[in-house]
């Protein structure tokens, strides 16, 4: 029983994930350097294996900044946008999803409509609208993609909502006298719990290529704090004079949401085969 | 299916019209407009009179309907930033962004169509196994990195393909591989699969019995059929590249709508923003409703079906 339940675990994706996820709850204590801190006599220094040295063993950028250092401070952002993004978008979608899955009608048509409008607007350019209204930065990257994400929980849960309230033993429950409030929380959340687990965890590398995406255009998180996508923008001005600045980020970022990917396709395939065509 | 037409006409209408809705209400959150527009120094009266000759003064129903009113014909004001009108700005914007999007198509077809036959053909081959692992890669990398690592090795290193421009042939390639990248893999798959629902058909068994040559009946008999799924969500990707535009045209310094909105956004250019991201969307509707309508024309069970 228990080998089985561990059969095909995705270990080094796992491995992955906790490494992002130490380096983001671990804070400064785990930082070979102060991210901020210049050391202008390190500006360009090469990655160890180059010509560099072992201290900061990815090189510096151009303000001399450990890249190391900067790569692991900007997990926490990654992490905590995932985060809130997933936990709003993942609550309102499925809120939204089963109520307008399980009660038809009117309210049914209005949340489809919603969702019509949503899609109809680029997720990008509605990033880029908002960041323009609004201050930009780590609530506003939230919002955006909370703004992008709930419609695709909320057109999957009320599917599986419509298929489950034509089963006999929510008829029974009702015809019993269960109230609806018993019947959302017992009888209709157990049953698509494993569904919000398996689309979460595919949404967490999308959320991430999209703050890396918004912090990358100016348009997500804003100097001083550290993302990976920012590190990104700041290396493209001098692409020329350091490869690894631009390298390392991004394979940090390729890394977290391959093994993200990678788990949540295990997840689906343990707890929820029928969603595979997602 | 004109029914069906009239009917998926009217929905884009409907999510057309909700989206100038969030655009319009979006904008107004940034506060007074009117700000942006005046000196600092201006006296009260003359922000008074500004108010009430943009109508400003009025409920924000009120606005709104001024706004789709000037919106239905073309007006969205003039941009801030280049004194000139900000629809004409983003036409004059929108070849070089269609350009780019018909490349990056082209691109990501190129490539899926045929890693995606001969993964289906061999399947469990070394394409196919290739095939996943790029798959894999691909969805993990964010389409501007891709388009710095292509920049930092065919522009920096090798020294073979213009970093940023436009204009000549060579500009096109690494952008338009940039904005192609990410659809390949999911073209790939819907290829294989159809590929693989075909080749196990009545008439290409038949054929096969017949003594056809293999390669006449994967890429011709087989791949024909197979295409239409492709075909048919074309719009789909069409669209999804007119997202990603943003992001490239940014990077490689390309002239079209993603960049002047972008700049516009940091210019605080509200009515060239306005008119970008309305513009995007109803490319964006249009190409699904195209979608919606090709699903209705390539297969007529789903004509009455809706």
């Amino acid at each position: 029983m228990r080998a089985e339940m561990f059969r095909g675990v995705p270990w080094l994706a796992l491995l992955v994930l906790a490494a992002v996820g130490i380096c983001a709850a671990g804070g400064e204590a785990l930082l070979p350097f102060e991210p901020g801190e210049l050391d202008l006599g390190a500006a360009f220094k090469p990655p160890a294996w180059i010509s560099g040295d072992w201290a900061s063993p990815l090189g510096a950028d151009n303000l001399g900044r450990d890249i190391l250092s900067r790569i692991m401070a900007g997990s926490r952002v990654s992490v905590i946008v995932a985060f809130y993004a997933i936990l709003f978008s993942g609550g309102i979608g499925a809120v939204a999803g089963m109520v307008a899955g399980y009660f038809g009608g009117w309210v049914d048509t209005v949340l489809m409509r919603l969702i019509e409008i949503q899609q109809s607007v680029p997720a990008i350019a509605l990033a880029l609208i908002l960041a323009a209204a609004l201050e930009p930065g780590l609530p506003t990257v939230v919002l955006v993609i909370v703004l992008t994400y709930w419609a695709w929980y909320a057109r999957i849960i009320r599917g599986e909502i419509m298929a489950l309230k034509g089963r006999d033993y929510i008829a029974f429950a009702r015809v019993a006298g269960v109230g609806t409030a018993r019947i959302f929380l017992r009888h209709l959340l157990p049953n698509i719990f494993n569904t919000l687990v398996v689309l979460a965890t595919l949404q967490v590398g999308q959320v991430i290529l999209f703050e890396a995406s918004l912090s990358f255009l100016g348009l997500g998180i804003q100097q001083p704090d550290i993302s990976w996508g920012l590190m990104l923008a700041d290396a493209r001005q001098y692409i020329t004079n350091a490869w690894w600045a631009i390298t390392m980020p991004g394979i940090a970022i390729m890394l977290t949401c391959l093994a993200s990917n990678i788990f949540g396709d295990w997840l689906r395939d343990r707890l929820d085969p029928h969603l595979r065509q997602l | 299916m004109l029914r069906l037409f009239g009917r998926r006409l009217l929905q884009g209408l409907f999510s057309i019209i909700g989206a100038s809705i969030i655009i319009f209400v979006i904008s107004r959150l940034s506060g007074d407009p009117i700000v942006m527009m005046l000196p600092n120094d201006a006296p009260l009266s003359a922000i008074e009179e500004m108010r009430r000759t943009l109508g400003l003064d009025r409920p924000l129903w009120a606005q709104y309907l001024i706004f789709i009113q000037h919106a239905l014909v073309g007006d969205f004001g003039n941009s801030y930033r280049w004194k000139m009108p900000a629809l004409q700005l983003i036409m004059d914007r929108l070849p070089a962004t269609i350009e780019l999007a018909v490349c990056g198509l082209l691109f990501s077809v190129a490539v899926a169509v045929p890693v995606g036959v001969m993964s289906a053909v061999n399947r469990g081959g070394w394409v196919d196994r290739v095939g996943r692992v790029f798959a894999m890669l691909g969805q993990a990398m964010p389409a501007f990195w891709v388009g710095l690592l292509l920049i930092l090795l065919f522009a920096i290193q090798l020294n073979w393909l213009p970093a940023f421009g436009y204009g000549s042939a060579s500009q096109f390639v690494l952008p338009a591989i940039s904005l192609g990248w990410y659809p390949v893999a999911a073209q790939t798959r819907i290829v294989r699969s159809a590929m693989l629902d075909v080749l196990d058909s009545d008439h290409i068994r038949l054929s096969r019995a017949l003594g056809t040559p293999e390669r006449l009946i994967v890429w011709k008999y087989a791949l024909r059929n197979a295409a239409i799924p492709l075909l048919t969500m074309l719009g789909v990707y069409f669209a999804a590249m007119l997202g990603g535009a943003f992001v490239v045209e940014t990077i490689f310094a390309w002239p079209g709508v993603g960049r002047t909105v972008v700049e516009a956004v940091f210019a605080r250019d509200f009515p060239v923003v306005q008119a970008g991201v309305m513009f995007t969307s109803i490319l964006f509707v249009a190409s699904n409703l195209l979608v919606d309508l090709s699903y209705g024309l390539v297969d007529p069970r789903i004509r009455d079906a809706r």
